[in-house]
């Protein structure tokens, strides 16, 4: 599925931003709800996203170097990612707009977030990446293999009913799109390992804007005290916490997670 | 001909099971003692001497990080003291691992350092390092080549370039380059590059006029790898020869056969029993970004379908001719990327291990017996693949000192004899002897290769008239 042209529910689109050809899923009709991938990818359409296309339009780009977004040489660093989407944002006259991103795609919303919260009306935050917890760390998953490192993003893939169909499966071109995906986030973000130390001192500029964090109380990736200090930056955010979900909840508590967004960005 | 001793330097007291365990990378370093460290670091150094004493041409280092493979954590504080406790043997460093340096500024000036204490003894070299090396020196691996190439460059200008001048690279950035400590040789050190059989270095070293050296691997790919260095070569304008080459190959030698294959048995662990056969675990041998794309295509089939192909995923280091008892083993360990198999059950790997061993020996990945078993063995080697540069890969393994002496002094004075004669009869010229690239090739010419297939299908149809 991640690396298909689409179904009847979604289809593709390319939009040129800057020098990059950024390869957007499009689907469902409503107003346009920007979601921002993890860092092994697009993991394809899935029932969350057909629930949220009925009354959303869905606009989710391949960052480039991940999917079959073409990387660009100049984009180093999560931050850069971000001035990438905020001219997208921009150049479609998409602002402000409601927004998901999902781990280090929640890192790239919160920077752009950082740089200029009018960029969005409501915010989804889906265990961010971007700040280091005081307790814990993010988990090293450049020290697992892409499939191991799959596994460790769910609490219970035997409980999770799509686990099968993340990526559209594993054969051997998955694999190659886990490793690009996997060298375009050692570019980005090698070190400091997937968090950017100012973040948390430029964030507060979105204290107001209405935002809520959705946290597996059992993640494995991103500790749940991470989200202690979004929660202590973003003043007006609220945080959902799921038993039994790890860093997935919208594979893992799919009923929880659409209940918590649809009703959040109405 | 360039004859050189060389040895990991392994950490020799790790207990076998933790390698067997855990492999090439990884262990915890509760296993070292440092007492047991130094004495062992100052006995390689007097190696060293030794292999002077009795006439090798070179004393080659190496380096690792994190592993009980070998010691050279640091092989320039090595090649440092080897430059002022030896007197004419080359001090040959393959190699420093330039995508991990972080500072090549600072590495110019070392090496400029060791040239200058050695009196003008210096042979650099450079590696991208493994995979677990990125992890260990904390590199970005998604950067290796791009690192690699950037601080070649650094280097090659510190030491040729009249300083001061400023320099503004991608990756590296100096304000200031004015180096006092440059290389008495000039314009600079004589520069080899050792590696597994990959093209995209192969054709770097042929742009450059670079000698590669072929570090054990299996002899018909690396007389592949010589023609595809022969064809960028042509390209630059010039003819190959012998000078271009190096060859490095395991060897041990005893009073008797069995006294040599059963010290050479526990090579299959490699030098502190980590061989080649259980050399890592993916996660670290394949950091993200690390690979080729076709090397990546080729992980990919290998992971997401173990059964699929018998061939080794350590891409290069075995490719091709791994025997089935090996692929087993790592058909086992790739199996568990995808999900946990349970604990490793040490006795059958080790048994699995050792089964391995006479595969390993008819295919001349290592060369063991008394002086007179393995001179012919070495000159079907030299026959094959006519380099001008030759290392003895001596004494991995469990070897107690007395047996690693012997060794040396046995490939001295019993066995490079015969090396350096054959050396002469089949004109492998070294670098020293003719500087690498000096061969004019006129446009239109058609180059002539190097190594000699034909010699290796004479030897195997030999094997097998003779099983």
């Amino acid at each position: 599925m991640a690396s298909g042209n689409g179904t009847a529910e979604w289809h593709e689109e390319t939009v040129r931003v800057e020098d990059v050809d950024l390869i957007v899923a499009k689907g469902g009709s409503g107003k346009p709800l920007l979601i921002l991938h993890e860092e092994l990818g697009w993991p394809g359409w899935l029932k969350w996203n057909s629930a949220l296309a009925q009354k959303h339009l869905l606009l989710i780009p391949q960052h480039p170097g991940f999917s079959r977004t073409v990387r660009s040489e100049w984009i180093s660093n999560i931050r850069d990612m971000a001035g990438l989407y905020a001219r997208y944002l921009a150049d479609q006259k998409f602002a402000p707009v409601d927004a998901i991103g999902f781990s280090l795609g929640g890192w790239i919303a919160a920077e752009m977030a950082a740089c200029n919260p009018g960029q969005f009306r409501k915010l989804v935050l889906v265990a961010p990446m971007g700040i280091r917890p005081r307790e814990g760390v993010i988990l090293d998953f450049f020290q697992l293999m892409a499939p191991k490192h799959l596994y460790a993003t769910v609490h219970d893939p035997d409980a999770t009913p799509e686990f099968d169909d993340l990526y559209g499966g594993q054969g051997p071109a998955q694999f190659e799109h886990w490793e690009e995906a996997r060298a375009q986030t050692a570019r980005l973000a090698w070190t400091p390992f997937m968090h950017n130390p100012s973040l948390p001192h430029l964030l507060g500029v979105a204290a107001d804007l209405s935002t809520l964090l959705i946290w597996g109380r059992q993640d494995r990736v991103v500790p749940l005290a991470a989200a202690d200090e979004f929660k202590r930056i973003l003043k007006s955010a609220r945080l959902a916490t799921f038993d039994n979900c790890g860093h997935r909840p919208e594979v893992e508590k799919t009923a929880d997670f659409l209940r918590e967004v649809e009703v959040f960005l109405e | 001909m360039h004859l050189m001793y060389f040895t990991e330097r392994p950490y020799r007291y790790v207990p076998n099971d933790e390698v067997i365990k855990t492999g090439f990378f990884g262990i915890e370093n509760k296993h070292f003692d440092s007492v047991k460290g130094g004495q062992l670091l100052n006995e390689y150094l007097d190696e060293k001497v030794l292999a002077e004493q009795l006439g090798y041409d070179g004393v080659m280092l190496n380096e690792h990080h994190d592993t009980a493979f070998c010691m050279g954590s640091v092989m320039d504080v090595e090649a440092s003291i080897l430059a002022r406790i030896t007197n004419k043997v080359k001090i040959v460093l393959l190699g420093n691992l330039l995508p991990v340096v972080g500072n090549p500024l600072r590495l110019a000036e070392e090496l400029g350092m060791i040239d200058m204490i050695s009196g003008g003894r210096l042979v650099a070299g450079w590696v991208r390092g493994g995979g677990s090396e990125q992890f260990a020196s904390n590199a970005n691996p998604a950067f290796n080549r791009e690192y690699f190439n950037e601080a070649h460059e650094v280097v090659i200008q510190a030491w040729t370039k009249p300083g001061p001048f400023r320099y503004e690279g991608k990756h590296f950035h100096y304000r200031f380059v004015d180096p006092w400590c440059l290389p008495i040789q000039k314009p600079h050190p004589p520069i080899w590059i050792p590696g597994l059989l990959s093209p995209e270095t192969v054709v770097w070293c042929a742009q450059h006029r670079y000698p590669y050296i072929a570090l054990a691997t299996f002899l018909e790919p690396t007389v592949e790898l010589w023609n595809i260095y022969r064809d960028a070569a042509a390209a630059e304008g010039y003819q190959v020869g012998p000078e271009n080459f190096g060859y490095l190959q395991k060897v041990y030698v005893a009073e008797t056969d069995e006294k040599a294959r059963e010290i050479a048995k526990w090579d299959m662990f490699g030098g502190a029993g980590i061989g080649y056969s259980l050399f890592g675990q993916p996660q670290w041998m394949f950091p993200p970004g690390y690979n080729s794309k076709e090397a990546t295509q080729r992980m990919a089939r290998q992971f997401t379908d173990p059964h699929a192909d018998k061939k080794s995923p350590w891409a290069g280091l075995a490719d091709g001719t791994t025997t089935s008892k090996i692929a087993d083993a790592q058909v086992k360990t790739r199996s568990a990327v995808w999900q946990d198999t349970g604990p490793v059950d040490v006795e059958a790997t080790r048994r699995q291990i050792f089964e391995a061993f006479p595969a390993v020996e008819r295919s001349m990945q290592v060369i063991c017996g008394t002086p007179d078993t393995v001179i012919p063995k070495l000159r079907t080697v030299l026959e094959v693949l006519r380099p001008g540069i030759f290392a003895f890969w001596q004494n991995d393994g469990p070897i107690s000192k007395e047996d690693r002496l012997n060794n040396i002094r046995l490939i001295a004075t019993e066995v490079m004899p015969a090396v350096r004669e054959f050396g002469k009869e089949l004109g492998l010229t070294s670098p020293f002897e003719v500087k690498p690239g000096s061969r004019p090739l006129k446009p239109g010419e058609k180059p002539r290769s190097v190594g000699s297939l034909e010699s290796l299908q004479r030897m195997n149809g030999q094997a097998a008239a003779n099983p």
